[in-house]
């Protein structure tokens, strides 16, 4: 799968995108963002509170609780501030 | 009709080209959103980033909703991303109606759904460094206006 950070997560994190196989046992965008969080303190860092983070699956807006499978394009960023 | 852009828009070409021959029309209203600067943060630039693709499919649904909810005969929305400075323009907003109320509503309501809904974030670089701008709940209110309960 192809997971994608913009803005201050981005930066937190150190990289924009990676490919990754989806972990065993992750089920969800909200499962794969705590999985995320256990890859070292940047991640741990801009992820540690779900409330100031967006996910969106395929480039739609979805809930934490959005089921996820092989080779979906999962982007994970902070409320948008366009306009 | 929907564009996202690094390069500036002229806005009476954007509107005379939206609305050419089109005579049902009878009232245009344009919104144009610009880089504040100055002020006590003294905001020197700030670039705009986006999530290509996901961007237009959210600006595209944003329209079609807008005419759906109101009679438009013509509606634009531009968003440029990348570098501004200060005074530059940053989105242009226009929508063309038979009478005005409908041209009105419904850019005001594009404007609010756009800036809750579409993919960009802001930084803002000031004297005391960078910094992304946090999203307000002035927005958030302000589109949650349009939501049908």
């Amino acid at each position: 799968m192809k997971l994608l950070y913009f803005a201050w997560l981005k930066t937190k994190i150190g990289k924009a995108e990676e490919t990754l196989d989806l972990p065993a046992g992750v089920a969800t965008a909200g499962a794969l963002v705590d999985w995320l969080k256990t890859r070292g303190p940047g991640f741990a860092e801009a992820l540690k509170d779900r409330r100031t983070l967006r996910v969106a699956v395929n480039r739609r807006p979805v809930g934490w609780d959005f089921a996820l499978k092989p080779g979906d394009e999962v982007a994970i960023f902070p409320p948008v501030t366009g306009g | 009709m929907i564009r996202v852009q690094r390069e500036d828009f002229d806005i009476g070409r954007e509107i005379e080209s939206l609305t050419r021959g089109k005579t049902s029309i009878g009232g245009v209203v344009s919104f144009i959103g610009t880089v504040r600067g100055g002020g006590a943060d003294g905001i020197r630039s700030m670039t705009l980033e986006h999530y290509p693709g996901m961007t237009e499919q959210e600006l595209t649904a944003i329209e079609a909703e807008a005419n759906r909810r109101w009679k438009l005969e013509a509606s634009l929305i531009v968003h440029r991303f990348g570098k501004l400075l200060p005074g530059e323009r940053i989105v242009l907003v226009v929508t063309a109606s038979s009478h005005r109320a409908d041209a009105f509503a419904a850019n005001e309501f594009l404007v609010d759904w756009l800036k809750t809904k579409a993919p960009f974030w802001k930084l803002e670089e000031t004297p005391q460094g960078e910094r992304w701008v946090e999203a307000q709940s002035t927005d958030d209110q302000a589109a949650k206006r349009w939501v049908k309960s």
